[in-house]
């Protein structure tokens, strides 16, 4: 017999809630396994692997600064137009890998779903981590293109952490309302790639969001990319721009919005998961 | 001796949809049913006697199961097929919650219910036991710990870094079991892992449960297999229906199961356990004699004939070979005979969308007793349709035999023979 008093466990109907948060906390190791596993196999199955991570950013900036900066000839706010589309790039290919991974994941894992119980908002998260390892990818890679550009940032950098972390709760929320959207109604598989497409467009990647009519900018702003693009530039570049803050508070309501909604309809399907999967 | 589960009043309700995209519902038909509920309360017609069938049904799987079992119990669940087994033990092991009721669970439970479960093709055999312990609820400090010991439970040393989609199934399933062998949990809860792998391999594994078991754990095991449930289990439960049939003494709950078996009538319908990837499907399956007439009961001496009516979707009907085979099993589901129609280098050539196929057997030498008769359709490796114990035949001693003194260990084959004196 165990020497210690083993822990006690109670399954009731409706009541999965009492445990959940510790049952996170328990199977934080398996969190960091999922995201390994993902890196892992995506380095094995492919010739190039991860350098994936950095030919797909690189060839979309590529392409702005042809287009948009050569021919369309798009203002850059005094800065080099790559630099000032790679500031903007950076977090929303960010955004567009971890909502696009998480919304696929708990169908792409639906065996694994159906046969152990663990925290299921793991399998969502650990995507937004492997995405997190191809951010830090292109970090680097935009380091060198600011030092080739003799771009060195100033005090404003430090704040580039929390722009991150708003970029991460947008797309862990708006990837935990489509994962479990789409585990019910496969239809959202096909909006996924349409949204992440669109988004490119739609958020001020190959421009300045400085470009958009005052009257029009907190309208702009309910797209919580907005904010984080806005807020990356401005950390990372400095310059005399400066932060248009009632639109940067809109983004950041939105994001908030879309994690608190996005746990608790997670939640909500997470119980029924295995049954409907 | 203290509690280590205790199960009040659980039920659980699935609704079944009648629905023809599979498993998931698609938006339009959400849409679509909203329309015609809407369209039905305009025109103040009653919601079901108009619209013909309900498109939801509730079906409970469990329903007020309640039970209690003490530390150190290594406790055998049976059923047939649709008893609730599964459900059962997907509710103690949290993949799904229940309707109603309430378990309470006293220390680390783990759960195998599938052998391998998490793991990657892709990833190597020692990548995969981190990854498969993680999932299964070691600690990463755990898996360092025991590592050596399960790559040597499991045999495979000299393919710790190999992908383990070049491993053999029987090397993917040691590991697979190795890992879960390995968990330690103050209570184990496994399903029918035991199916597979070799002869060895599983003795092997039912000794590590026994020894799971004698540690003062509590087991929990599901099993069509009776001889492995008798040998490895000390108490039982019976499950019919999604209720408890029987609860005591393993022995008691066996035999009590094996009576009801020996009533039973054996059909498609009714079958243990059914699976396959779809594409054909078995009607019907029965035994008929030399000529081709429908029997329920054979002699041991004279020529039978195993029977399937199947119907063919599109893909494979007209001119594709399918390989069908048959397994004949004794009462407990132990398997005495299996017979492919490649193996006897035959195909069965398909035409149009039916199938009706006989294997003719010289004789059935088996001893007196009821016998259990699975099928499966199977074209180039895909399983089309697998039915375990869909039919069942009798057979009656044979001209010249007397089965008076004959002990069950005295083994299932009644092959003719003659004694003579030599010179």
């Amino acid at each position: 017999m165990t020497a210690e008093n083993p822990a006690v466990l109670v399954i009731e109907a409706g009541r999965a809630e009492r445990h959940y948060w510790r049952d996170l906390w328990r199977y934080r190791e398996l969190f960091y396994f999922l995201a390994w596993r993902d890196i892992l196999v995506r380095y094995k199955q492919t010739v190039v692997g991860i350098a994936w991570s950095v030919i797909r950013p690189l060839l979309t900036l590529l392409v702005f600064a042809l287009v948009f900066g050569r021919l369309a000839r798009l203002p850059s706010e005094g800065f080099p137009y790559p630099l000032l589309v790679f500031a903007g790039l950076l977090p929303w290919h960010f955004f567009a890998t971890a909502l696009s991974e998480a919304g696929m994941s708990l169908v792409a894992n639906a065996n694994l779903l159906t046969k152990v119980y663990f925290p299921r908002v793991l399998v969502p998260a650990g995507t937004v981590l492997v995405s997190l390892v191809d951010f830090l990818i292109s970090l680097v890679l935009l380091a060198l293109a600011m030092a080739w550009y003799r771009h060195v940032p100033d005090g404003r950098i430090v704040a580039l952490p929390a722009f991150f972390l708003l970029a991460a709760l947008a797309a862990l929320g708006s990837g935990l309302w489509l994962c479990s959207l789409n585990v019910k109604y496969r239809d959202f598989q096909y909006v996924v790639p349409f949204v992440v497409q669109f988004g490119l467009y739609v958020s001020p990647v190959g421009f300045s969001s400085a470009l958009v009519p005052e009257q029009w900018r907190l309208v702009y702003a309910l797209n919580p990319m907005v904010g984080v693009i806005d807020g990356f530039r401005w950390s990372l570049l400095g310059g005399d721009q400066t932060l248009h803050w009632p639109s940067l508070a809109v983004s950041a309501s939105v994001a908030v919005a879309l994690f608190v909604t996005g746990v608790r309809y997670f939640r909500r399907t997470e119980r029924t998961l295995a049954d409907v999967i | 001796m203290s509690v280590a589960i205790r199960v009040e009043g659980l039920s659980k309700r699935y609704v079944l949809r009648h629905q023809r995209h599979g498993r998931y519902t698609a938006l339009r038909d959400v849409l679509a049913e909203g329309a015609k509920n809407l369209g039905r309360r305009l025109l103040g017609r009653a919601g079901r006697g108009a619209g013909g069938a309900p498109d939801r049904e509730p079906f409970w799987a469990l329903r007020d199961v309640s039970f209690e079992v003490e530390e150190g119990t290594r406790l055998g669940i049976i059923g047939r097929n649709g008893a609730g087994k599964s459900t059962l033990l997907k509710l103690l092991s949290r993949v799904t919650e229940p309707t109603a009721g309430r378990i309470t669970l006293r220390g680390r439970v783990s759960s195998l219910l599938e052998v391998g479960t998490g793991f990657h093709p892709e990833l190597t055999g020692r990548e995969n036991i981190y990854l498969n312990g993680s999932i299964l609820g070691m600690r990463l400090a755990e898996i360092r710990r025991k590592f050596d010991e399960i790559v040597a439970f499991a045999e495979v040393e000299r393919f710790l870094d190999t992908p383990v989609k070049r491993y053999s199934s029987g090397m993917y399933v040691r590991l697979a079991f190795s890992v879960a062998a390995h968990l330690e949990p103050e209570i184990l809860v496994v399903d029918e892992v035991l199916a597979v792998g070799d002869a060895q391999f599983q003795k092997k594994c039912l000794g590590k449960m026994e020894e799971v078991g004698r540690g003062g754990r509590t087991v929990l095991f599901v099993s069509h297999n009776m001889d492995a449930v008798l040998s490895l289990c000390n108490q039982g439960i019976l499950l019919k229906e999604g209720s408890i049939a029987r609860m005591g003494s393993i022995a008691e709950v066996v035999g009590d199961y094996r009576r009801r078996v020996a009533e039973l009538n054996y059909s498609v319908e009714t079958c243990l356990a059914r699976g396959g990837s779809g594409g054909a499907r078995v009607l019907r399956v029965w035994v008929a004699d030399a000529q081709g007439a429908a029997v329920s009961a054979v002699t041991s001496d004279q020529p039978v004939m195993l029977c399937l009516e199947a119907e063919v979707e599109e893909v494979h009907a007209g001119g594709k070979a399918l390989d069908v085979g048959f397994g004949v099993d004794d009462a407990d589901g132990r398997r005495l005979f299996t017979t492919v129609s490649s193996w006897n280098d035959e195909t069965v050539a398909i035409t149009g969308h039916s199938l009706r196929v006989g294997c003719l057997l010289d004789r059935l030498p088996l001893v007196p007793g009821r016998y259990l008769i699975s099928v499966s359709l199977v074209f180039q490796n895909d399983t089309l349709d697998s039915i375990v114990h869909c039919g069942a035949v009798d057979v009656l001693p044979g001209g010249g035999a007397i089965h008076a003194n004959r002990a069950r260990d005295h083994g299932d084959l009644d092959l003719p023979c003659r004694f003579r004196m030599l010179a």
